[in-house]
């Protein structure tokens, strides 16, 4: 155990730092839009951000090397300073094209995706078709040069504004489920493509419908072979996985809510004041610690490429319960503000600590949103079961619908 | 940055398994726990001839001179394996000599500590929940009078360091006079506990008890949190094991999902928080100022989630895991041991919540 960095990492540190000295806040008169593109363009060369993206794709290709990664987080973060774009397209999308890609598709679409100018949505849920995802319908079919593709999407984030859909759609009708899926790329400015938004239980519309009538895409917006769509779409970040950022976030929040606690008042005193809300936070403060050192723990592993484990699979289920928790404790805090309306705030503005009974009403649906989204807690438990401990497999998951 | 235990450290954790498993297996702890002995002479010299009783002992005195982590590693290995016998209570009075003794006092006694020619225990809680320093009224200016409870190990121990007000930590002779060692019925079988009275029983001040008393203490939550970690995830491997095993509706219990999720579960909730305990025992020997709290923050949640556990073990046991037949008992009552020692979860949150500052 050792929690500095290491006296090597002192002088990148300084860098880093003195970097950041120069070129954030943007000088003279910039719009904050356009200082943001031009430091993300400086940090770039610089070798701070985009690190495992090829500079033929727009990225500064560093070697891997966790450390310095954490440390320019933590020293952009300081500073507020603009990171990488931390949209779909960026996230789930640039990976997959890096490790599975044609190369004139990688340079057709990672450098535009990681620059912003290109947005993406993820087309993978259907009406009939969540949990058990590989039972999904939508049909492509290849006319000429053309996939030819009818069908339904849901729950599609960002739909209306998105450029592009990545999405999973039928190719291969006549074989086993998870064997007959492509993973096609389809513009979304197109008449075969309507989205109708779908309004959440928090007021706001962020996810939406996709209905595809005869949509078109080129043949060769195929990523990976056909029926290759749901090995494709495994394909997750191998290097410099940021462990440390999600936990870094629960601990934030949760002293976001500390400070409601205290910054409430009952009967005009504190109500962290509250013996049972001191015992509440108390608790949960155990679940963040933990949450953070197993952060801390994973990216260790990470960095000595050794696999972490079990631990790994608990991420998502360890975070949305304590997401979970701090929702349940604001409520206990707030008393009679529990029965106003939330202040609508979407998806893109979750990363800020809520203030205010209003934001922390948010948080308190938006969390189950969270825990729905990619994978609900009884599919983590699923995996959890059976890959983390050996359990025998689900019998329903391998099973064709027939569909 | 290295959030990891060292090679040397996985070592000492898979030789102690090994060790129990070995030495210890289930059927002997069984014994032990019907005998009502607590105590075997044998298995204690083998992990004394392994060093474990003066792992935190400093090289000059015959220990290790390893570190609180060390320790807690090895705690929870043999938490894992379910070992019986001293480890906690010695371990605690050697770390009490160590941080507050006389050059004379250490020179005295860690030797034999270390080489388990001695034993050694501690003597911290009074009655009706008074296990933090603050809180003790014992006194001990001279000579010790009054009641401790909860002795590990009494009957055995050559010397008990005994937790009292004013100079905040006496060593006395268990053989002194006016040293009443009385029996006390406890659930953990392989870790007896005595109520030891005192009554004007000669004692020697550690010179600096006071200030030791309380990173004693500090010391005891890390272990009795790394003690609940290990038998938390015997219990979890153990469902695990059987519900692999056992068959019902003609396949294995696994199968049912509705088990499934209770184990993974289970998982969940002790897995995420071995770092508690290995943040709150580094932090005793590197973090000074985040120590205390974070080895209370460790207590609290681990024994939590251990109880549970342990219930729920019981439960994806079936009718098996209600006798005193079935080893899930076992750990079911160390879990319990871990939970009430210096004080239940809910004294370390209040103390936590006041260290923040809340
Ligand atoms: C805020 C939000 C954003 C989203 N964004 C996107 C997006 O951008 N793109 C996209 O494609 N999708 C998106 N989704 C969809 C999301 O991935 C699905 O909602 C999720 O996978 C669950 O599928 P479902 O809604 O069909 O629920 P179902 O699968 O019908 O689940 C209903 C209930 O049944 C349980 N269940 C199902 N199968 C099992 C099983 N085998 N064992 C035990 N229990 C089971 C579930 O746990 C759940 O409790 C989003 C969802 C939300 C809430």
């Amino acid at each position: 155990m050792d929690l500095s960095y290491g006296k090597e990492y002192d002088e990148f540190r300084a860098q880093v730092r003195s970097f950041l000295e120069e070129n954030w806040p943007p000088q003279g008169g910039a719009s904050r839009d356009d200082g943001g593109r031009q430091f993300r363009q400086a940090a770039i060369e610089r070798g701070y951000l985009y690190r495992n993206i090829p500079k033929r794709y727009g990225g500064s290709e560093q070697e891997a090397d966790s450390i310095a990664a954490q440390i320019i987080r933590e020293e952009f973060g300081a500073k507020h300073a603009p990171m990488e774009i931390r949209a779909i397209g960026m996230m789930m999308l640039v990976p997959t094209l890096l490790e599975r890609a044609e190369e004139w598709q990688k340079e057709k679409f990672v450098r535009p995706t990681v620059m912003g100018e290109i947005t993406w949505c993820q087309g993978y849920s259907e009406p009939g078709s969540g949990s058990d995802l590989a039972s999904l319908q939508t049909r492509g079919v290849l006319e000429g040069d053309e996939w030819v593709i009818n069908g339904q999407k849901i729950w599609t984030t960002s739909a209306m504004e998105a450029d592009w859909m990545f999405c999973l759609v039928r190719t291969e009708p006549d074989v086993p489920k998870h064997a007959g899926i492509s993973y096609l790329l389809i513009p979304m400015k197109q008449p075969g493509i309507e989205v109708r938004p779908l309004k959440q239980m928090n007021g706001t519309a962020e996810f939406n419908e996709v209905f595809f009538t005869d949509a078109r895409t080129p043949a060769d917006h195929i990523v990976g072979q056909r029926g290759e769509g749901w090995l494709v779409s495994r394909t997750t970040l191998k290097h410099e996985r940021n462990s440390i950022a999600a936990a870094a976030q629960a601990a934030a929040t949760f002293q976001g809510l500390v400070q409601f606690a205290r910054d409430t008042k009952r009967g005009g005193r504190p109500v962290i004041e509250d013996p049972l809300v001191r015992e509440q936070l108390a608790i949960l403060e155990g679940y963040v610690c933990a949450h953070e050192y197993s952060g801390l723990r994973q990216f260790t592993k990470d960095a000595k490429g050794e696999s972490p484990g079990i631990i790994s699979m608990m991420n998502k289920l360890h975070s949305t319960n304590i997401g979970s928790m701090v929702a349940k404790a604001s409520l206990e805090i707030m008393g009679e503000d529990g029965l106003m309306d939330p202040v609508q705030t979407g998806l893109a503005k979750l990363g800020v600590i809520p203030s205010g009974s209003q934001a922390w009403l948010n948080q308190y649906m938006y969390s189950l949103g969270i825990a729905v989204a990619g994978g609900t807690a009884n599919i983590q438990r699923n995996v959890i079961g059976e890959r983390g401990l050996g359990l025998p497999r689900d019998h329903y998951a391998n099973r064709s619908s027939g569909k | 940055m290295n959030f990891d235990i060292s090679e040397e450290q996985e070592l000492l954790q898979e030789t102690l398994k090994q060790y129990v498993e070995n030495e210890c297996p289930p059927t002997r702890i069984r014994e032990l726990f019907d005998s009502g002995e607590g105590w075997d002479p044998t298995f204690w010299k083998g992990l004394v001839e392994m060093g474990v009783a003066g792992l935190v002992v400093p090289e000059e005195h015959g220990g290790a001179g390893l570190e609180l982590l060390d320790l807690a590693l090895a705690a929870e290995s043999l938490a894992y394996g379910g070992a019986p016998g001293p480890f906690f209570g010695h371990s605690l009075a050697c770390l009490a000599i160590s941080l507050g003794g006389s050059d004379a006092q250490k020179a005295k006694w860690l030797p034999g500590l270390a080489t388990g020619e001695a034993l050694g225990s501690v003597a911290l809680g009074e009655a009706g929940g008074a296990w933090q320093p603050e809180q003790w009224e014992v006194s001990g200016d001279g000579s010790v009078s009054g009641s401790k409870i909860c002795v590990p190990h009494a009957g055995r121990a050559d010397v008990i360091v005994v937790g009292v007000a004013g100079p905040g930590l006496v060593l006395v002779e268990r053989v002194a006079s006016g040293v009443e060692v009385q029996p006390f019925e406890g659930v953990d079988r392989v870790r007896p506990l005595d109520t030891v009275v005192f009554e004007g029983a000669a004692c020697e001040a550690l010179p600096e008890g006071a200030a030791a008393a309380p990173r004693l203490r500090d010391a005891g939550l890390v272990l009795l949190a790394a003690d609940a970690f290990g038998s938390a995830t015997r219990l979890v491997d153990m469902c695990v094991e059987y519900a692999k095993n056992r068959e019902q509706f003609g396949v294995t219990i696994g199968h049912f999902q509705a088990l499934k999720h209770q184990l993974s579960s289970m998982a969940l909730e002790i897995e995420p928080s071995r770092g508690l305990y290995w943040y709150a025992a580094h932090a005793f020997d590197h973090i000074l100022d985040e120590s205390e709290r974070s080895a209370a923050i460790a207590k609290a949640h681990i024994t939590d989630r251990a109880m549970q556990i342990s219930r729920d073990a019981v439960e994806a046991h079936g009718g098996i895991g209600f006798t005193w037949e079935c080893d899930v008992q076992l750990w079911f009552k160390r879990a319990m041991f871990d939970r009430a020692f210096l004080g239940q979860p809910s004294v370390h949150r209040e103390r936590s919540a006041q260290l923040a500052g809340w």
